[in-house]
C-alpha cells in the first residue's frame, strides 16, 4: 500500500519541515517506509514551496508524488496550483485564512484554520504543527503518539510545550471536523 | 557528536549522508562555495570536520575551492569539494590540474537544470558529458552516480577509496532529487568499512611515473618534491617541449583509468539475460525505472534494466550484455540525450535505442511515461 502526501505553501511556513516530521512519524516512530522530497524556488522565504512524502509498507522505488492521496494547501498560490490537479477521492486540508477561493464542493476538503489557531497560541509559525495534528486525526496515516514524538524530535529546545499544545489543538480540530462530517452524513 | 556516526538506521537527507561518509572515509579538508543544491554538504562539514580534527573553508569561489582541495591533498589530507553545475564549470581547469598532477580528491557535483544559472533549485542530469570531457586536453575520469540516500553514503566511501587507489580526482555525480531526498539509510560500524589509505614512496622511488599508479609523497616529507600541471617526467621535472615525455605521461594517466574500466564498472542489472525491452538509467531517473519495471511485468512484458552506478569509464560490457537479448533499449535521462549516444555507440545496431528525455522544472521522468514508451516500442516489434 502506497500513500502519497503533498504539502504546499510558501517558504517560511515550515512546509518542508512538515514533510520531514510526517516521514519520521511514519518510519522512525511507526513501522512504515517513507521518502521525502521537496521543491522550492530560489527565494528562501515567500517563494512557493512544496514538500512531498511517500509512505508505504514495502520499499519505495519512485520517490516523487504525482497523484497525491492527501494534500495540505497553505497558500493562495498552492491552492490555485494544486486544487485542480488533485484527484476526487483525495483528502484535502486547506487553511481557509490563507486562501480566498471558494471551496470546491465536489472535493473532499477539510478547512483547518491552522494559522488562526497558531496566532491564538501566540506564534504564527507553528501553524504547520496544527495542520499536522489535524492531518493525523483525519487520515490516521500515523498514530498520535508517533506524530507527537516526531514533532518533539524536530522543534528547537524550549518550544516543546508550545508545539505540543499546537499539535493537540490540531488533533482536536481534526476530530471535530470528522464528527461534523459524520453527523452531516448521518 | 562522537567522531563517527554510530551504526544504525537513520532517516537522513542525501547530502548529509554524503558528509558522514566523507568523515568515515577519512576526509579531513573541505573547501567550497555555497550553491544550491549542494550547500548542505558544506554546512554539515562546517560542523563535522572540526569535531574530528579537520578543516572546512568557505573560499571566494569554486576555482579557489578546488585549488585549495588540491593543496590540502598534497599536504596529506583526504580532501573534497562540492558544488553544482555553475561551480562545476568553474572547476574544470583545476580538475585537469588534479588529473595531471595525480592528486587524489573527491569532487561532488549535485546536478541542477543548466546551462548557466538555469533553474537553480530544480534537478537535472545535464553534466554527464562535462564530467567526462569538461577539462581540456586528453583526460579520463572516474564518475560515480548514486540513486539513493544509502548510495550517497556508500559511493562517497568508494569515491575516496578510488581517488587514493588511482591517485586521481573522482567525481561523484549526484542530482537535486537524490541529494535533497530524505529516506532510510543503514550506517555500518566504522570498523566494517574498508578505507584505503595513501601509500608514501620509499627513497629513490619515482612518484610521477614508473608504476602505473605511482606512490605519492606529501609536501614537507622531502623527496625534492615539485608539483606542476606542466608536462613533467617521472621525478616531476618540467619538460614543456619534449614529445616523448608528454606522450609517456599523458598516455599513462589515461591508461591507468582505461585499463581499470572492468574493475571500475559497477552496474545494477535486472533480467538482462531474458528481456525483450531493457532500460539503461542512472541517478534519480533509475528510481522511476524500478517502478516502471514492476508495472510492465504485471502487464506481461519481459523487461530488464541496467543501472549505471559508475558512469565513466562507460560500462560497455553491461550495455553489450543487455543489447544481446533486448530488442529495444530505452534510455531515460533528465538531459537531452547525453547517455543515449553512448548507449547507441555500444549497442551499434543490435537493438533499437529509444531516448526518453525530460528537462526543466525538476520534473522526473515518470513510471507511467516509461511504461507508455515501452509498450509502444513492444507493439512496433
Amino acid at each position: 500500500m502506497r500513500t502519497e502526501i503533498r504539502f504546499a505553501g510558501f517558504g517560511g511556513q515550515g512546509i518542508i519541515r512538515s514533510g520531514l516530521i510526517l516521514s519520521m512519524a511514519a518510519c522512525i516512530y511507526g513501522d512504515k517506509n517513507a521518502v521525502q522530497t521537496q521543491s522550492y524556488g530560489p527565494e528562501s522565504r515567500g517563494g512557493s514551496c512544496r514538500s512531498e512524502v511517500v509512505i508505504a509498507d514495502d520499499e519505495i522505488d519512485y520517490p516523487k508524488v504525482d497523484d497525491p492521496d492527501i494534500v495540505v494547501l497553505m497558500s493562495e498560490e498552492a491552492h490555485r496550483k494544486y486544487m485542480g490537479l488533485t484527484k476526487k477521492g483525495a483528502v484535502i486540508l486547506v487553511d481557509p485564512d490563507m486562501v480566498t477561493a471558494r471551496e470546491n464542493s465536489e472535493k473532499n476538503v477539510y478547512p483547518v484554520p491552522a494559522s488562526k489557531i497558531a496566532k491564538e497560541l501566540g506564534k504564527a509559525i507553528i501553524a504547520n504543527v496544527v495542520m499536522l495534528g489535524a492531518l493525523t486525526s483525519i487520515t490516521r496515516i500515523v498514530t498520535d503518539e508517533a506524530m507527537k514524538k516526531a514533532v518533539l524530535r524536530n522543534v528547537p529546545k524550549g518550544t516543546e510545550e508550545l508545539n505540543l499544545k499546537a499539535l493537540r489543538k490540531g488533533f482536536d480540530y481534526g476530530k471535530l471536523l470528522l464528527k461534523g462530517r459524520h453527523r452531516k452524513e448521518g | 557528536m562522537p567522531e563517527y556516526l554510530p551504526p544504525g538506521t537513520y532517516f537522513m537527507q542525501g547530502n548529509k549522508a554524503l558528509t558522514e561518509a566523507a568523515v568515515t572515509a577519512g576526509c579531513r579538508f573541505f573547501a567550497g562555495y555555497p550553491i544550491t543544491p549542494a550547500s548542505e554538504i558544506a554546512e554539515h562539514l562546517a560542523t563535522r570536520l572540526p569535531q574530528v580534527g579537520g578543516v572546512m573553508v568557505q573560499m571566494e569561489d569554486e576555482i579557489a575551492s578546488l585549488a585549495s582541495v588540491i593543496g590540502a591533498s598534497w599536504a596529506g589530507a583526504k580532501s573534497m569539494t562540492a558544488t553544482s553545475g555553475p561551480g562545476f564549470s568553474l572547476m574544470q581547469e583545476n580538475i585537469g590540474y588534479a588529473f595531471m598532477t595525480e592528486t587524489p580528491c573527491v569532487i561532488v557535483d549535485v546536478q541542477r537544470a543548466g546551462p548557466s544559472t538555469g533553474q537553480a533549485t530544480k534537478a537535472g542530469q545535464g553534466d554527464v558529458m562535462q564530467a567526462r570531457w569538461g577539462t581540456h586536453g586528453d583526460f579520463a575520469s572516474i564518475v560515480l552516480a548514486p540513486n539513493s540516500v544509502q548510495e550517497m553514503f556508500d559511493l562517497t566511501i568508494r569515491a575516496f577509496n578510488l581517488a587514493e587507489e588511482y591517485r586521481t580526482p573522482v567525481i561523484l555525480l549526484s542530482d537535486e532529487i537524490t541529494s535533497h531526498m530524505r529516506e532510510q539509510i543503514t550506517v555500518p560500524p566504522v570498523d566494517q568499512v574498508v578505507i584505503r589509505e595513501r601509500v608514501p614512496p620509499v627513497d629513490g622511488e619515482e612518484f610521477f611515473g614508473g608504476a602505473l599508479v605511482p606512490p605519492m609523497p606529501s609536501v614537507g616529507e622531502g623527496f625534492n618534491l615539485a608539483v606542476t600541471g606542466s608536462t613533467h617526467n617521472e621525478s616531476g621535472i618540467r619538460f614543456t617541449a619534449d614529445a616523448k615525455v608528454h606522450s609517456t605521461l599523458v598516455s599513462r594517466l589515461v591508461r591507468k583509468i582505461e585499463d581499470a574500466a572492468r574493475k571500475l564498472m559497477d552496474c545494477e542489472t535486472y533480467n538482462v539475460e531474458r528481456c525483450d525491452v531493457g532500460f539503461v538509467s542512472f541517478g534519480c531517473t533509475s528510481r522511476a525505472v524500478y517502478e516502471a519495471v514492476e508495472m510492465l511485468e504485471k502487464q506481461g512484458i519481459n523487461v530488464g534494466s541496467v543501472r549505471l552506478k559508475t558512469i565513466w569509464p562507460f560500462p560497455e560490457k553491461c550495455i553489450h550484455d543487455l543489447a544481446e537479448k533486448a530488442r529495444v533499449v530505452i534510455v531515460p535521462e533528465m538531459n537531452l540525450k547525453q547517455i543515449f549516444y553512448e548507449v547507441q555507440r555500444i549497442v551499434n545496431g543490435a537493438a533499437e535505442v529509444v531516448p526518453v528525455n525530460k528537462i526543466g522544472g525538476g520534473e522526473m521522468v515518470t513510471p507511467e511515461e516509461l511504461c507508455f514508451v515501452a509498450k509502444e516500442s513492444v507493439e512496433k516489434l
